[in-house]
């Protein structure tokens, strides 16, 4: 399965922001490989937590983890059945193998939209 | 003529400026375009109200004619759609009801589906109509209750006093898009004077004429007395601080019912914008 996390310009430092990291890393289980994709969202005018959903759902992801997400981002994944987990600490690698490890609680707080609304 | 009250601040005057402009015309029209808060009417209490509702298109699919192409969805430029299990999903919040994903639609699976976001209010205040622009709670765009609401302003030719919200955002834009002159009402203090500079840019930008109107006047507040200055901007009246003048407003009366020498000085103000009737 892919695991999808939302990273910094260190790439093996998780980003802060979900919908507006600038970039995501995709982790593959089954290879053990890790692919540093750049987010289309981050830069986008509005509907950015919409747009990075998108994304997580068109890199077949099953899970995220992340520090934070917004409700329009929360709503998108779940509908797609995509689990949401929330991170400890920065680091990339030691997330996923927390993750792996099933260490990782899920995310069930979720933010109101900082903007993107005209 | 059309006379736009704004201010960057909240709580400036914009509204006992407009308010008081309309009451000393007598013959004019009053537009709250402060949406999500309009409070013009407090004022003004209008009479024999009569409500029209503003809705805004939302798209619809029609799951038996979508073939999840997914057209729609890479079309959206606002990305308030999004493709979940092979169907398109809307986002209410962030569409901007433009009515591309219908357009886009190889299969005419998009329909568009009207919903109520707010209302217009019209009544009158003696000789003044008022007209008051009211969005409904948790909508994120007070923008087409505005445009809906400033339908009442054309062909008058009687002075149209548009209350505009606060800020210099696209609800702000949009209320002095047509405006004839534009009455920037400052309040001398730091933060005031700070939002004061942010729509002045922004009128100076759409080529707007402007006054100024200083509220709460205690004395020169020289970083504005300085700006007006050096940008050639007239202050037109200064309103002073004073408790007389915040008893009135704090009791919902009008400042030019109350006190007779307010209602020539707003007639003044309303003749230096260029709205005064011959």
């Amino acid at each position: 399965m892919r695991v999808i996390l939302p990273v910094d310009e260190e790439k093996d430092v998780i980003c802060v922001t979900f919908g507006r990291a600038p970039y995501f890393a995709v982790h593959d289980t089954e290879t053990g490989t890790t692919e540093i994709k750049n987010n289309p969202a981050s830069q986008v005018q509005g509907g950015a937590g919409l747009k990075a959903a998108q994304f997580v759902l068109d890199c077949q992801a099953e899970a995220l983890i992340t520090p934070r997400c917004g409700t329009n981002s929360a709503e998108v994944l779940q509908a797609a059945d995509v689990k949401i987990y929330k991170s400890e600490g920065m680091g990339v690698s030691q997330n996923i193998e927390a993750f792996k490890e099933g260490k990782l609680s899920v995310l069930t707080h979720f933010h109101g939209g900082y903007q993107g609304i005209r | 003529m059309k006379i736009a009250v704004l201010s960057g601040k909240g709580g400036a005057g914009k509204t006992l400026t407009a308010v008081n402009l309309a009451a000393a015309a007598g013959q004019a029209v009053y537009i709250d375009c402060d949406v999500e808060e309009p409070n013009g009417r407090l004022f003004l209490k209008p009479q024999d109200v009569s409500a029209t509702e503003v809705t805004t298109a939302l798209p619809e699919f029609d799951p038996e004619k979508c073939t999840g192409c997914r057209t729609c969805v890479d079309f959206c430029r606002f990305h308030a759609l999004v493709y979940i299990k092979d169907k398109p999903k809307v986002f209410a919040e962030v569409c901007h009801s433009c009515g591309g994903c219908s357009l886009v639609c190889p299969d005419q699976a998009v329909t568009e589906r009207e919903k109520v976001i707010g209302r217009v209010e019209t009544g009158h205040h003696g000789e003044t109509r008022v007209v008051t622009g009211i969005l409904n709670l948790g909508e994120a765009s007070g923008v087409p209750v505005i445009q809906e609401a400033l339908k009442e302003a054309e062909g008058q030719n009687v002075p149209v006093l548009i209350d505009c919200p606060p800020g210099s955002a696209c609800p702000v834009v949009e209320s002095i898009s047509d405006a004839d002159f534009c009455i920037l009402v400052a309040e001398p203090t730091a933060f005031g004077f700070h939002n004061f500079c942010m729509v002045h840019e922004l009128a100076a930008l759409l080529g707007k004429p402007c006054g100024v109107v200083i509220n709460k006047w205690e004395g020169l507040y020289e970083p504005l007395e300085e700006y007006c200055k050096e940008k050639k901007l007239p202050i037109l009246l200064r309103i002073p601080y004073e408790e007389r003048i915040a008893e009135i407003v704090s009791s919902g009366k009008i400042l030019v019912e109350e006190v007779p020498e307010y209602r020539k000085i707003f007639q003044e103000l309303l003749k230096k914008t260029g709205g005064g009737q011959a």
